[in-house]
């Protein structure tokens, strides 16, 4: 039955930028389900502003293909979720209109970019919710929540009216409390869109099963190496104990190509967002420039006062990168690095079926903790591979780590989202 | 050929819309023109944030039609970049465009040389690319208090042609670029009379010296103007021992000058790299598909061949699609009657009177031409009376007014020639010995201007209806009466 449903979460987390009190829904697999929907994603009369200033006021006139497929299903569109300024950090830090807070200990960062989306799932606001993906930002809050998230298959999900960060790497994904409610959510927003051209025609109708006896599992020796807490590598190695108590088979292997994995990612997704980023000028929407200057100057007043230092310096590195003469050195070098990341993945991925580690190398961060920029690149290094070839891969809590909960990471071939969702599946019935 | 030593080097880069139905990334018509600003505007063409390009199949098509005619290899696999800089025009900041992997390279197209013969223009590259939006200065660009931007116009598609530095006068790129027009108006992907579809950058030297880029220039006419004065500007810096420094400089219509563009203008560093939301194109096999129609060096031989069109005439009927679409329609109820006189008027007389009137040939009536040629066939009224009637219904079409035929125009102004016997030439020969004693003494004396200036006089006083032969044996025979 279609209906409206009503609204009010206290959240006590920050985790939404915009609630909608009372939210409309239609019939169908989703009937009257809350979703919550990160602030990236194009929603037809509510706010769109990817935690910047620079958005502030922008009500898209079109819904996301992925929006209008919720609303299809029966969904009900909730609210907008806060994260790091336009998806540029691993904390939700980054948001112009405040932190994040980690529903397991406010005193921790709910991990990023869509930290929003984690924390209201998490703190059972909303029993799921979209989270974009470009080099972990759904699996990282996932794990520092203790949630599960999926970061599909590039292309198996439309990034229509998605506001772009980084077109080649970043996909929509589902977040939700359980694997069932992360499948079911993939079966609403993925297949083909012809507004898309890198979508694929890969409908997604999966149920989630439990079975993996005989699968086999490539554990990368790089998951496990230096900066991996202890804590956290310890978790995650009892959770692969457990799949291999369910039939499963453990091989090790390694990923050599992760040693250029994190350039190789920081200087595609810098590039490219310097170009998507460059129309927010005032001109045709969020806050234009007060001021009798010429159109230049007023352009870089807007730009200036309007982004936040993580993505002003991520344009400037990005504008550096592919500025004449230096295009080779970088842009054309990263492109190879990714290659070697795809031929290395391909070379695994022939002899075992999944690969397993930690998503995120530590536990949750304290507020403030990471205060040097490069530091907090560092912990996207066992995220960003998946994004750099295109592969699924999904977060599973698995545990914790000075009672703070740990993410069990499986990626797999391009295209089998629904393996790596039945291999998270069997482990969260086993222990569970 | 030897180039001189002050030998004139030209390439061009000709932008021209392709004339599809939508635009190249979205499902907004092209057909804006008519229309108020900003009413074919979508998220996608506006560059709103989150809409992504899908491309258009069809611009694509069109495009490998204009390689294929310009005899260019279409690449295995070409792709879309991203062209980055700032202006309020630009909706996304950067235009999609193509850089180091275009749709086809390295082909050509013939031209008539100034020394006459024919000769080959090679073409660099062809690719596609978007246009961007448009903007309306509210008073002067500099000092104005402000700008409009107009989003219709952008995301249409455009091609790119650009030609090696092969052509060696100012009249040689016109005539590159009339050819061009004219191949991709018989390609049915270009309309040549909409505002604005066509712009030209062109690369001028002087042998031996630095070039110079010449932008803005967007009339078929601006672009000999511009050159022209651009040799003739480097030639004076030589001349005076100047040097010429390598610019970019732009062609203000108006004025017919060009002037150098800032400086900062030049610094533009546009960070290519390759469009994301786009896959690679690979449509090299879509090539043999193609079935080119007749072009326009075939359908001058044609006409030469067909209508016994001199070379001229059949050079300048085929030059533009919709003048030998004319001719042809006006000749096909008697071609073999009609084309000697067809050709003639069309290609000598109308398009004089339209560019005259600054009129197209749309607003010719085929039928009310064809009535006119089939009278002058005819022989009942004189080539000048028939100049009067293309003028009066030219000038109807003009002013808008009711629309007569020929024979009614003939009839309405009595322009059919004077016979012989009805007494109107006689009248008006025996007016004009009588006015002129003079000229009949001449005559007398055997001066034979004098028989034509009586002509001449003749001819005022019956405006010019009287058939040239019939005055000439009547003026013959009343002058040999008087000696008599």
């Amino acid at each position: 039955m279609a209906g409206q449903i009503t609204f009010e979460p206290d959240d006590r987390y920050n985790a939404f930028l915009t609630t909608c009190r009372h939210a409309t829904h239609g019939t169908g697999k989703l009937a009257g389900v809350a979703v919550a929907v990160k602030d990236n994603i194009s929603t037809t009369g509510i706010e769109t502003t990817c935690a910047s200033k620079i958005l502030k006021g922008y009500i898209p006139p079109y819904d996301a293909h992925v929006v209008g497929l919720l609303k299809a299903s029966g969904a009900a569109v909730v609210g907008k979720t806060n994260m790091d300024e336009f998806g540029m950090g691993t904390t939700t830090e980054n948001s112009a209109f405040g932190p994040t807070l980690n529903p397991c200990d406010t005193g921790r960062v709910p991990g990023g970019s869509s930290g929003g989306s984690a924390a209201a799932v998490a703190a059972g606001m909303v029993r799921m919710a979209l989270g974009t993906d470009t080099g972990g930002s759904i699996r990282c809050p996932a794990a520092f929540c203790g949630i599960v998230g999926l970061k599909p298959t590039y292309g198996r999900v439309s990034r229509f009216g998605l506001i772009a960060y980084a077109n080649s790497l970043e996909q929509i994904g589902p977040m939700g409390k359980t694997v069932t409610d992360v499948s079911d959510l993939m079966g609403v927003i993925a297949g083909y869109d012809r507004h898309d051209s890198t979508s694929r025609d890969k409908p997604y109708s999966h149920s989630p099963s439990a079975e993996i006896r005989g699968l086999r599992i490539g554990i990368p020796q790089e998951y496990f190496g230096a900066g991996v807490d202890a804590g956290v590598a310890g978790a995650v190695k009892a959770a692969i104990g457990k799949l291999e108590e369910l039939g499963a088979v453990t091989v090790p292997c390694s990923i050599p190509s992760m040693e250029y994995a994190l350039a190789a990612y920081y200087v595609t997704c810098t590039c490219e967002a310097s170009s998507n980023l460059a129309r927010f000028d005032g001109v045709r929407y969020g806050p234009a420039a007060d001021t009798k200057k010429s159109w230049h100057d007023a352009y870089q007043e807007v730009r200036r006062d309007g982004f936040g230092a993580e993505v002003r310096r991520r344009i400037m590195l990005g504008t550096f990168a592919l500025s004449s003469g230096y295009y080779g050195k970088y842009y054309a070098k990263a492109q190879v690095a990714r290659e070697n990341v795809r031929a290395d993945f391909s070379r695994i991925f022939a002899d075992v079926d999944v690969i397993a580690g930690p998503t995120m190398p530590t536990i949750a961060f304290r507020l403030k903790e990471k205060s040097d920029p490069l530091s907090m690149y560092l912990a996207d290094i066992l995220t960003v591979p998946a994004n750099l070839a295109g592969i699924p891969a999904i977060s599973v809590p698995c545990g914790r780590s000075e009672g703070m909960p740990v993410g069990l990471q499986i990626m797999g071939r391009p295209n089998e989202d629904e393996r790596v969702i039945d291999v998270a599946f069997a482990y969260e019935q086993a222990v569970n | 050929m030897v180039d001189a030593e002050d030998q004139v080097i030209v390439g061009l880069e000709v932008h021209c819309q392709l004339d599809t139905q939508s635009k190249l990334f979205c499902g907004c018509s092209t057909d804006y023109r008519s229309d108020g600003a900003n009413t074919h505007v979508c998220p996608i063409c506006l560059g709103l944030p989150g809409a992504m390009p899908a491309l258009n199949r069809k611009a694509i098509q069109y495009a490998m039609r204009v390689a294929k005619a310009l005899n260019c290899e279409v690449l295995e696999e070409s792709e879309f970049s991203r062209k980055n800089y700032f202006y309020p025009d630009l909706d996304k900041a950067y235009q999609i465009t193509q850089y180091d992997k275009p749709l086809a390279e390295g082909g050509y197209l013939e031209i008539e040389s100034d020394e006459g013969g024919e000769k080959r223009v090679r073409i660099t590259r062809v690719h596609v690319e978007e246009d961007p939006g448009r903007l309306v200065h509210m008073g002067n660009s500099e000092r104005g208090k402000y700008s409009l931007v107009d989003y219709n116009r952008a995301g249409i598609p455009l091609i790119e042609i650009v030609s090696e530095p092969d052509m060696r006068s100012p009249k040689e790129a016109r005539k590159f670029l009339n050819k061009l027009r004219a191949t991709l108006e018989y390609l049915s992907v270009f309309d040549s009379e909409k505002e604005g579809s066509l712009r030209v950058d062109a690369n001028i030297s002087i042998k031996g010296n630095e070039r110079v880029e010449v932008k803005n220039i967007t009339s078929y006419k601006g672009v000999e103007k511009a050159l022209t004065f651009e040799v003739t500007r480097q030639k004076n810096l030589i001349r005076r021992g100047q040097r010429i420094e390598r610019e970019t400089r732009h062609f203000l219509e108006a004025r017919g000058v060009t002037q150098s563009a800032r400086s900062k203008e030049q610094e533009h560093d546009y960070r290519y790299f390759p469009e994301p939301d786009l896959r690679p194109l690979r449509v090299k096999s879509w090539v043999e598909d193609i079935v080119l129609p007749e072009l326009p060096d075939a359908r001058r031989e044609r006409f030469m061949a067909e209508y016994g069109c001199s070379l001229n005439h059949a050079r300048t009927l085929t030059g533009e699609l919709r003048l030998a679409n004319f001719f042809e329609q006006v000749v096909a109820s008697d071609r073999i009657g009609l084309s000697p006189l067809a050709s003639t008027w069309i290609a000598d007389t109308l398009i004089g009177e339209l560019n005259y009137r600054d009129m197209s040939l749309d607003a010719v009536d085929v039928a009310g031409f064809t009535g006119l040629i089939a009278i002058l066939k005819a022989g009942t009224i004189t080539d000048k009376s028939g100049v009067e009637v293309l003028r009066v219904m030219l000038d109807q079409r003009h002013k808008g007014e009711a629309i007569e035929t020929a024979a009614g125009i003939v009839k309405r102004l009595n322009l059919a020639k004077t016979a012989g016997d009805d007494g109107v030439i006689t009248a008006a020969i025996a007016e004009a010995i009588s006015e002129n004693p003079k000229a009949l003494e001449d005559y007398k004396n055997g001066k034979a201007g004098a028989l034509n200036f009586l002509v001449g006089q003749v001819m005022k006083k019956t405006r010019g209806k009287a058939d040239p032969g019939e005055l000439n044996r009547l003026l013959t025979e009343a002058l040999a009466s008087r000696e008599a």
